[in-house]
């Protein structure tokens, strides 16, 4: 069943009033390390989970949170309702800072700030048949007062979800229902509280591509009925696209690119945002994937690249970009998959294992093996290179020095670039 | 690798699987019949409970106690149904390989990677020495773009696409004729995914196996698939070149499936009302025509036959008839129920 989306909110949400204003949060976790290290007392280091991370929530709109795993998106999402306290930065709802508010009066505000979870599986007690599911924030809060009052109001927000006749479903146990019934009752629970925003982590991601629609056509019903402003974290492009008024796109962290979602997809700026686009498989036979697709996979966050955390995967990257002597060294072993064994046996032979100085992460020092000469690493640097010159690492290199030890690479510095406006976006490139 | 390409690795016939529960037999698989040849791959797309899985791992002989099988199950002219579950075991890796969804729970982490290589060549081929593992790891984590210094690295020293690639690896190093790949990229990022596809697309090339991909996302059959087969409560209902079947799909479920996918040209939410049938009592005749917003008359009562045009494009619907087994009337719209949304998914 066809239907139209609705399209009047959206040029509205743009003078929309802020109703949550996130300002420079972070959330920094602790890695609890080995023996040695809690008893020596150094850290064994931090996952930058969200670092430094500025919106404004506008009332009525659908903000996109957009990013692979690993990206954040789910750790702010859950700072948002102060499931997850942010290390430092504010987050104002109304005069209100959720980031440091007491857990007692986080608990009132999580009336107006609701919750849908991707597994409806998960987020559901397969104990609680669906009205003490959905009747129980009602019965937490202590917002009714007797049996009769609770069935009325959870009849009410089963109707609001499409599941109806309500008689049906009020003694169901999760396990009777399809994936998008369960996802039904989830949403009916999150909005029973008549909340004014809903944080939605990947509400279909769980669901068939036949049901998916209809959960966010019920979404954007649900949202014209009752007034809500959506936070919609995904990994999804092609649903963020239609479902929201402006996206964010993140990574490692931070937010690389925000703005309205039809500027963002018409005209993507960052480099990362561009290879998401030409990523997604489409099921037009006409469209193919590309050749060229950023190599490896998000790094690690609890040792990010410096400079601009995407520059090891960026095909525009430049000198600006913070390249580092890991990168060389990545390089080196990618060249080593194009060769044969004989090959690989014999250039693997030329040099120790490369010496990386966590003091200045911006140079690296390749050695000889023993009986090895150091003209060898130096034609071994120059093959990598016209293997591909086109390679962004080569426009990084400051200097390429030859001494007696062995050859020394050295990257420009770089610097990490901070959101800048561009046309009507905020991107962090330095292209911009 | 086979003599003649066009001879195909596996050929499928009528080939039914069902479980015995309480409520009577759940019918996983009913009547499919398809053929995959050398170097192809063919894509197996459907929703969650439509049998795809069941369906390639049944190719496999890797059922669970209780289901059953019929029909023909024939792997380069030999029959696997007549087989002994031993000799289906022996002929597992080899000349069968499966590459699964969850590539960390496949590999063992405390055995490097260049022990999951040894054991899986020292058992499938005995008497191999280990300088002819190494060469033969080597050249196939090459082909998957996994730089020799991690040969003897563990598992949870790579990233989960890295040991995606690792167990593609894993079941190619035996260089088996035919794989099952069931849902291969589900787990994985979006960038990750798409260099997947890529790998499985380019080994379409470069080896001469013959690959069934199974997944529930119409993009990556567009993208790495030769030919598709559209599986519906248990039934293959539309199978051809997969851009054919795209561009221009015969069967209402295809079709509506198309549409209610959601891709970055979506401009309007599109569903397919109700929801699959339960397999123990499946809707009489076609099993879509309660859903089909072109069921006719004819859709409810007679089971749908299999009709195939010039280029091998085959449908099982009635409005592709054939018209001569139409009863008369047939052809009338059928009145459809109103569905509660009650009802649906």
């Amino acid at each position: 069943m066809p239907t139209k989306p609705e399209t009047a909110p959206r040029h509205l949400s743009e003078g929309g009033d802020p109703l949550l204003n996130v300002d420079d949060v972070e959330v920094h976790f602790q890695l609890r390390g080995g023996m040695l290290s809690r008893l020596t007392g150094r850290g064994a280091g931090t996952v930058k989970a969200v670092d430094g991370v500025d919106l404004q929530l506008r009332k009525g709109e659908v903000l996109g949170l957009v990013g692979e795993s690993g990206s954040g998106k789910t750790t702010l999402g859950r700072a948002l309702l102060g499931l997850v306290r942010p290390t430092s930065g504010s987050i104002r709802y109304g005069d209100r800072d959720l980031a440091t508010l007491r857990t007692g009066a986080l608990r009132e505000i999580r009336r107006d700030i609701q919750m849908v979870f991707q597994d409806p599986n998960a987020a559901l007690n397969p104990s609680m048949n669906v009205e003490t599911a959905v009747g129980h924030p009602l019965r937490i809060h202590g917002l009714v007062s007797s049996k009769q009052e609770l069935r009325v109001r959870v009849s009410e927000a089963l109707e609001r979800v499409g599941l109806s006749p309500v008689s049906r479903f009020l003694t169901k146990f999760p396990s009777d229902l399809s994936g998008g019934q369960k996802q039904r009752v989830v949403l009916a629970r999150a909005v029973i509280l008549n909340p004014t925003l809903l944080v939605a982590d990947e509400p279909v991601s769980m669901l068939d591509m036949s049901v998916r629609a209809k959960i966010l056509q019920l979404m954007l019903d649900l949202k014209t009925d009752l007034d809500l402003t959506y936070v919609y974290i995904t990994h999804d492009l092609a649903s963020a696209k239609f479902f929201c008024d402006r996206v964010a796109i993140m990574y490692l962290g931070r937010v690389v690119e925000i703005g309205p979602t039809d500027e963002i997809f018409a005209e993507p700026r960052h480099p990362y945002t561009k290879s998401l686009l030409s990523a997604i498989p489409e099921p037009d036979p006409d469209k193919a994937l590309p050749r060229e697709l950023p190599r490896g996979e998000i790094p690690d966050a609890a040792d990010p690249p410096l400079g601009c955390s995407f520059h090891p995967r960026c095909p525009a990257a430049f000198e600006e970009c913070g390249w580092e002597g890991r990168d060389l060294r990545a390089l080196i072993e990618q060249h080593w998959t194009r060769l044969d064994e004989t090959e690989y046996a014999r250039e693997r032979d030329l040099l120790q294992e490369p010496d990386l100085d966590p003091e200045s992460p911006h140079q690296i020092q390749l050695r000889p093996a023993h009986g090895q000469a150091v003209e060898d690493i130096d034609r071994l640097l120059a093959r990598i290179r016209t293997e591909d010159p086109e390679e962004p690492l080569w426009r990084g290199v400051e200097s390429t020095d030859a001494g007696a030890e062995g050859v020394t690479v050295r990257f420009y510095e770089g610097s990490d670039p901070k959101l800048r406006r561009a046309g009507n976006v905020d991107v962090a490139c330095h292209l911009y | 690798m086979s003599a003649d390409p066009r001879e195909p690795v596996i050929s499928v016939r009528d080939l039914r699987v069902w479980y015995g529960t309480e409520r009577g037999p759940v019918r996983a698989v009913d009547e499919v019949s398809f053929e995959v040849r050398p170097g192809e791959t063919l894509g197996l797309v459907g929703e969650s409970g439509c049998g795809k899985s069941t369906l390639g791992r049944g190719l496999l002989g890797l059922l669970p106690e209780g289901a059953k099988m019929d029909g023909e199950l024939n792997y380069r002219g030999e029959d696997l149904l007549a087989k002994s579950a031993k000799q289906r075991r022996a002929m597992r890796g080899t000349e069968l390989g499966m590459i699964f969804q969850e590539p960390l729970t496949r590999l063992n982490p405390l055995m490097r990677i260049s022990e999951h290589f040894e054991e899986t060549l020292a058992i499938h081929e005995k008497g191999i020495s280990k300088q002819e593992i190494r060469h033969r790891a080597l050249e196939v984590l090459r082909t998957m773009g996994i730089p020799p210094t991690r040969y003897r690295s563990y598992p949870h020293e790579f990233s989960g696409g890295m040991r995606q690639r690792l167990m593609i690896a894993l079941a190619l190093v035996l260089r088996p004729a035919f794989v099952v790949a069931d849902e291969p990229t589900t787990a994985l990022d979006v960038l990750v995914e798409a260099q997947i596809i890529r790998i499985l697309h380019d080994l379409r090339q470069s080896f001469d196996t013959a690959f069934l991909l199974i997944t529930h996302n119409l993009g990556i059959i567009a993208e790495a698939c030769d030919r598709v087969a559209v599986m519906y409560a248990g039934k293959i209902v539309e199978q051809g070149d997969a851009r054919e079947v795209f561009a221009r799909p015969k069967h209402p479920y295809t079709r509506e499936l198309l549409r209610s996918t959601i891709s970055l040209s979506t401009t309007g939410l599109n569903y397919i009302p109700g929801a699959p049938p339960d397999l123990v009592e499946p809707p009489p005749a076609c099993h879509f025509h309660p859903r089909c917003p072109d069921a006719m008359r004819v859709c409810q009562t007679v089971d749908p036959v299999e009709t195939t045009d010039a280029k091998g494009h085959r449908v099982e619907c009635w409005l592709h008839g054939p018209e001569s087994l139409i009863p008369e009337g047939g052809r009338t719209p059928l009145e459809r129920r109103e569905l509660s949304i009650a009802d649906e998914a």
